[in-house]
């Protein structure tokens, strides 16, 4: 179900708990398996519910609560863009709109391609960066120009 | 105690409790949702708010531990706003459809939106929808109304030991759903219908049937297992249309499981009998009373002058009330036959000549709750015995150890502190090896008829951990589910466990399979022993190895399906078959017309007035909840009228009490009754180097009795799945099966065709085939050999 | 430009890309305070007792004396105790822990080997917002680093002491900053807020005795350790102590993290930050995080930085996390933003906040789009009212404080969009 290597760093967290609290990998497990399969399936969560000895409707209350995981295919590169107050005040919404424009898709949209999807996303702690902008929830790109935008969405269309 | 001020009234509550508590000790209603006594405080639904003096907020009742000197008040301007505050927020997004919610007329929500809801609403904006879902055959949901209480979710994580239902999402658009659209399974899942205070969960059978207020309320007590659940039958036009829990802390608490709940629909099952049959020429036809009672005793009489009195048998459900049970033997005694029994699915009846009383459960069914360790031998505890297994489950969060030594690894879904899954066939040596762990540790002496056993056992280290359970934590008890009931060597185990509890101080008894199975000792519903020896169930079925000639040519049979209720289904239907005249006292057609010659139809227990005593010595009367169907008679009162046509003395009863009062007298205690020590009893080493395969044949949860049986709802759960050959993964490769693969089950002289399964949790070479099942009834006794080919 | 000590960020260079590991951290005489406390044989209570007199208050918005709340915990408890670290910062406009923890991660280590040691824990967990995924990436170099060089781990060098700390991950729930929200999350579950009682100081992770503190707090606390408290102490003001980072966005030239000594004046904040953007007026600021209440500029300009200052001002300093608007901003549409993130991070427990965020930002949005009533500005009031003070948590608060103050302070701006249907500025 899971690579080997996907297996590896997930027991990786489980070792970061007491030997009976394995629950408390779930977040990192779930986070593991979707860096692996893209988004997560209903069989993926069974299956990391199994690895955890959890109830697989615990697991998915934790995958639909927290909002990084993908409960559907999304395109290859899931662009977030942060919208709130701070970012905003700093031009947050002209990246959205900038993004939306270049590639024709809304909010929660995915590009014809299957390339691109773009969410609409709440703070991430670097207000001071911004407008910032999260490419698969984990490269942050800060102090996001056009110029800037053209560049990321090339280099990741490639 | 805390002593504490709630709306100026002085109440004292023990350290720790919490204001809801004084506020329940003092009387004083505090309105609340997601709060509910047996389950874990939340504290999420804030309708609780109260005002408590210097507190700069209002706090919930529920979950604000009270202080020495608090003053609270419940009806505060202060407590008032925040909870007609609350009250407003609950209904912005509730739909507005109580004309058409079930709930509607016993809703929380809607009795308390008119004390606290306002007349019209501020909110304007669009409402919440929720995508409704699908929980199984007998919860129906309506989400759009959930308020989020979360009481389904605590009751599945807390009670029932399953988590199958969460709270997903977030904020507004957390939904309360099960994984990926499973339905709920739990054995206790209907009172997730009790405990929503919405009409989001509502009761699937029951769904549009009728309006709360149109229900007439009775009580009555559940006619299945050996608890003795209390019941609230509700009734509209004459027909019972949805069963509640009676709360009673010593026996269901405010639960009930899906088997007492849902089995209703049974009694209005389109195969219900409602005319006397008889059989003339081998032609059946509906007849009147007066014809077939004649064309009974006629029958009877005719097997009497011709075999003699001792070639009459009567065999009883233990599910029938004590006075049908009483009358039945006072009937079949008064022929002069000695053969009546209960016991239809036990095999081993060596114990009978050694009882000194009733056995019984050994404690009361709340001393469980109270019990430090204990030892549960050969039971399928969540399916026989669904709350005792939830009553265990609490327990073991406060430190019971519970033990385990079954031939099934069933999940309990609590902690199991030590468990030995053996064979059938060795649970008799495990059961020595206990007793040897016991006393070695003890340095006892070991009792005379127990040496050749406890010297050809050794002890192993899991029966050394259990006996070390039983000796060190106080109070212990050991019982035996129905499986160790049902065991060819019960009087064995028995035994076993009577010493194992007698070195360790502890309790010892049996789970009663059945609501009567110890009202119907205590009603005579058991063969003679003394002055004339009768035969027992398993003779009267041709069961028992030593007598292989027909044993009766009459019998007389009570609520009663052989296929089903018998140790060996096969053998039971072949020797009623072949037996002269059968008599069919029944609540329902079924197969009767196959072996009987007259089939009377009687009253279940909703139609009947009667008692039942549960496993714990608890007499427990009821009265007929609705009118007999059609021309269907309380089986007392047709054993009256029988013995009046047969000119016996002493059937002369105007009302069922009579009856009762004959058996157990006002002044009479039964407690005294009850023991189930045997007088001494010689245990041989059984032979365990068959290596034939052995079948585990428990009875499936649904399966247990007449009226459950034609449960339409509860048939269709996973619970009633189709039953399957489960093997370990060992003996699958040994005999070359593969799960999945189509597999021939054969017992003597019957197959049965079914699906091979894996389950590595069962002991090697046994096959897991349930009885008691249309699919398997073809095959033979419960336990014993089995073969098993690929097909 | 004024200079002042830093006890957080002191010779962190942030353009070095090897500034952050233990050899430059132990270069600015770092993990000496633990070094001292375990080869002077200092006592855990001693310890505390420095921390108390350093007047340092929680940095995750909260502001409880730090001191005081390792004291709660029960110290002849024989089982596992935990200390947990809050870097779930999401606070909108705080962005500072991040940079504690990409910049100098040792020191918080060091911060929480010496909280560890003083609460007699042998396990702690630093769990990390979710969108930061190098910073993560960061503290997990740096706990490996900690751990070769034997500052975590068994018998810390070479004394009884025995310290291990994990980082957890989050994955994008606001609501985990609040303390009990993040113990269940830690536990593997929705980060739902418990209710208080118990405390986690009785009953935290996993059940057990448990100490939460900022990313912040335990930063600050090598320095209070090897300079003593009182120096701390007076690096701030009476009942403020120390210094603190100030995350500064919006409006500015120069948006980022200041680190100043507690009680300085806003005015030399916000000239520290290079000043209002393009030279335009302040309207407003949300001086303590986006749950704060907003303080308009002219109050604001008065104001000092420290708990007490702002508090008196009407608002809190809450996580330092400064928002400035200038005069272009449009309140109404401010709000809308804020009310939407606290609709869309509500867990869904309490019925006020699941219930009650989603009503304030559907009318904040229809105010803003020109479909406002004039009744809906008492009706916001009220609703916010009836949210605040009334759920488990305080993001029904957070919810709440906002709308109260934005309707409070510039009530003409809502009128104007209610009768003209769009915007003023």
């Amino acid at each position: 179900m899971l690579s080997p290597e996907s297996l590896k760093k997930i027991d990786h967290e489980i070792a970061k708990y007491p030997i009976d609290k394995k629950q408390s990998a779930v977040m990192s497990a779930l986070a593991i398996a979707q860096d692996e399969k893209g988004w997560l399936a209903n069989e993926t969560m069974n299956f990391v519910a199994k690895y955890l000895g959890m109830p697989p409707i615990a697991v998915y209350e934790v995958a639909t609560f927290y909002n990084m995981y993908n409960l559907e295919p999304l395109g290859e590169y899931k662009i977030t863009v942060c919208t709130n107050l701070p970012c905003a005040l700093s031009g947050g919404n002209d990246v959205a709109n900038y993004v939306k424009k270049k590639l024709s898709i809304g909010f929660n949209q995915t590009t014809a391609d299957g390339k691109f999807t773009l969410k609409e996303g709440e703070c991430m702690g670097a207000c001071g960066d911004a407008p910032v902008l999260l490419v698969n929830n984990k490269r942050m790109c800060s102090f996001m120009t056009n110029d800037m935008i053209d560049q990321l969405l090339e280099e990741l269309s490639k | 105690m805390i002593n504490i001020e709630i709306d100026g009234q002085q109440v004292s509550v023990p350290k720790g409790g919490t204001v809801m508590d004084g506020a329940k000790e003092l009387g004083i209603y505090i309105p609340h949702f997601c709060y509910h006594k047996k389950l874990s405080i939340a504290a999420n639904c804030r309708m609780c708010l109260v005002q408590v003096e210097k507190a700069p907020k209002p706090l919930p009742a529920c979950a604000t531990p009270v202080m020495e000197g608090m003053k609270v008040f419940t009806r505060s301007d202060q407590a008032i706003t925040a909870q007609k505050g609350v009250m407003e927020f609950l209904l912005i997004n509730h739909p507005l459809d109580c004309p058409i919610c079930d709930q509607g007329g016993e809703c929380q929500l809607q009795d308390l939106a008119v004390g606290y809801g306002a007349g019209q609403s501020r909110y304007t904006e669009a409402k919440r929808v929720v995508v409704n879902k699908n929980f199984g055959p007998l919860i129906s949901t309506d989400m759009t109304r959930c308020i989020h209480c979360t009481r389904c979710v605590r009751f599945g994580q807390e009670i029932a030991g399953i988590m199958e239902l969460g709270m997903a999402g977030r904020g507004e658009h957390a939904e309360i759903l099960s994984f990926v659209g499973n339905s709920v399974d739990s054995e206790l899942s209907g009172n997730m219908i009790d405990l929503c205070p919405v009409g989001a969960l509502v009761s699937k059978p029951f769904r549009y049937s009728a309006r709360t207020w149109e229900l007439s309320r009775r009580k009555s007590i559940s006619p299945h297992c050996g608890l003795g659940s209390n019941l609230v039958v509700q009734v509209k036009h004459n027909r019972v249309m949805r069963v509640l829990p009676r709360e009673n802390e010593a026996i269901n608490e405010c639960w009930l499981s899906d088997k007492d709940r849902f089995s209703y629909e049974g009694l209005n099952s389109e195969d219900r009998l409602t005319k006397p049959m008889i059989k003339r020429d081998s032609q059946w036809q509906e007849c009147d009373w007066q014809d077939a009672l004649e064309f009974a005793v006629h029958g009877i009489k005719t097997v009497k002058e011709k075999y003699g009195a001792g070639k009459i048998g009567a065999l009883t459900s233990p599910h029938s009330t004590i006075e049908e049970l009483y009358l039945l033997q006072k009937l079949i005694r008064a022929l002069g036959s000695e053969n009546i029994d209960h016991r239809l699915r036990q095999s081993d009846f060596r114990l009978d000549s050694q009882l000194q009383g009733i056995p019984w459960l050994g404690t009361s069914i709340a001393a469980i709750s109270e019990l430090k360790s204990v030892l549960i031998v050969g039971s399928t505890l969540r399916k026989d015995h669904p709350l005792i297994a939830q009553r265990i489950r609490q327990a073991v969060k406060r430190g019971l150890q519970l033990n385990i030594v079954n031939p099934i690894g069933d999940d309990l879904l609590t902690d199991v502190t030590n468990e030995v899954i053996v064979a059938p066939n060795a649970l008799v040596t495990t059961m020595a090896e206990i007793l040897k762990a016991v006393t070695v540790i003890k340095n006892l002496q070991v009792a005379d008829e127990l040496k050749e056993v406890i010297s050809a056992v050794k002890v192993t280290d899991i029966a050394h951990k259990i006996a070390t359970s039983l000796l060190q934590e106080n109070p212990a008890a050991i019982y035996l589910g129905n499986m160790a009931q049902h065991h060819p060597d019960y009087t064995d185990i028995l035994v076993l466990v009577q010493h194992i509890a007698e070195a360790a101080e502890a309790q010892f008894g049996m789970l009663g399979e059945a609501a009567n199975s110890l009202g119907a000792y205590l009603a005579g519903a058991v063969p003679g022993q003394v002055e004339s020896a009768g035969l027992n169930a398993a003779q009267m079925l041709g069961n028992d190895l030593k007598r292989t000639s027909a044993p009766c040519q009459g019998y007389i049979l009570m609520n009663m399906e052989p296929e089903y209720d018998s140790h060996n289904s096969q053998q039971a239907l072949k020797v009623l078959k072949d037996a002269e005249f059968v008599i069919s006292m029944s609540s329902y057609k079924g197969t009767a017309s196959t072996y009987a010659d007259v089939i009377l139809p009687i009253a279940p227990f909703t139609e009947t007035s009667g008692t039942y005593i549960n496993t714990e010595g608890r007499v427990q009367s009821f009265n007929g909840v609705v009118s007999p169907l059609g021309e269907t008679r309380p089986a007392w009162k047709v054993l009256r009228v029988l013995g009046n046509l047969l000119e016996f003395n002493g059937f002369d009863y105007e009302a069922s009490e009579q009856v009762r009062a004959e058996i157990i007298p006002e002044e009479k205690d039964i407690n005294g009754r009850l023991n189930n020590k045997l007088k001494s009893f010689v245990i041989s080493v059984t032979d365990q180097s068959n290596t034939n395969l052995q079948r585990i044949g428990e009875v499936p949860i649904y399966q247990s009795d007449p009226i459950v049986r034609r449960a339409e709802s509860l048939q269709v759960t996973s619970d009633a799945a189709t039953p399957r050959a489960w093997m370990c993964s060992a003996l699958l490769d040994k005999l070359n099966i593969s799960a999945g693969d189509k597999v021939k089950v054969k017992q003597d002289q019957g197959e049965a065709r079914l699906y091979a399964a894996c389950d590595d949790r069962l002991p090697p070479d046994c096959v897991r085939v349930v009885s008691a099942h249309s699919d398997t009834i073809a095959l033979g006794a419960m336990f014993g050999e089995i073969l098993v080919e690929k097909l | 430009m004024t200079q002042f000590t830093q006890t957080l960020l002191a010779g962190v260079d942030s353009s070095d890309a090897e500034n952050w590991q233990l050899k430059n951290y132990a270069r600015r005489s770092g993990y000496s305070a633990i070094r001292k406390i375990l080869s002077n044989k200092i006592s855990p209570d001693s310890v505390i007792e420095e921390v108390k007199k350093s007047a340092l208050r929680g940095r995750g918005g909260a502001g409880f004396p730090t001191g005081l709340k390792w004291s709660f915990m029960p110290k002849q408890y024989e089982g596992d105790k935990y200390i947990v670290c809050n870097s779930d910062e999401g606070e909108p406009g705080t962005f500072k822990d991040r940079d504690i923890m990409r910049h100098n991660p040792h020191i918080l280590i060091e911060g929480m080997i010496i909280a560890a040691y003083a609460m007699g824990v042998k396990v702690g967990y630093n769990y990390i917002h979710g969108e930061i995924w190098d910073t993560y990436e960061r503290m997990e170099e740096a706990v490996e680093e900690a751990r070769a060089a034997g500052y975590l781990g068994n018998n810390i060098l070479g004394s009884n002491f025995s310290f291990n700390l994990y980082n957890h991950h989050g994955y994008g729930a606001y609501i985990c900053g609040e303390e009990t929200a993040l113990l269940e999350s830690i536990e593997g579950k929705k980060g739902q807020p418990r209710f208080k009682p118990p405390f986690p100081a009785n009953y935290g992770l996993y059940g057990k005795p448990t100490t939460i503190n900022n990313t912040e707090t335990f930063a600050s606390v090598p320095w209070i350790i090897l300079n003593g408290g009182e120096q701390y102490l007076k690096l701030g003001k009476p009942n403020n102590g120390g210094t603190k980072l100030f995350s500064v966005s919006g409006h500015v030239n120069k948006p980022g993290n200041y680190e100043i000594p507690m009680g300085t004046p806003f005015a030399t904040l916000l000239e520290m930050a290079g000043g209002m953007r393009g030279g335009k007026k302040l309207k407003a600021c949300i001086p303590g995080g986006s749950s704060m209440p907003v303080l308009p500029g002219e109050i604001m300009m008065q104001t000092d930085m420290d708990y007490d200052s702002i508090a008196k001002a009407g608002s809190m300093l809450g996580s330092g996390a400064v928002i400035i608007m200038d005069e272009t901003t449009c309140m109404v549409k401010a709000l809308e933003r804020l009310s939407y993130f606290y609709f869309e991070e509500s867990c869904g427990q309490c019925t006020p906040c699941r219930e009650g965020t989603g009503w304030l930002y559907r009318i904040v949005n229809r105010i803003e789009h020109g479909k406002g009533l004039m009744e809906d500005l008492d009706l916001l009031d009220n609703i916010a009212d009836n949210i605040q003070g009334r759920t488990i948590c305080a993001l029904g608060d957070a919810a709440a404080m906002p709308v109260r103050a934005m309707i409070q302070h510039f009530r003409n701006e809502f009128i104007y969009h209610i009768e003209h249907k769009k915007c003023m500025v």
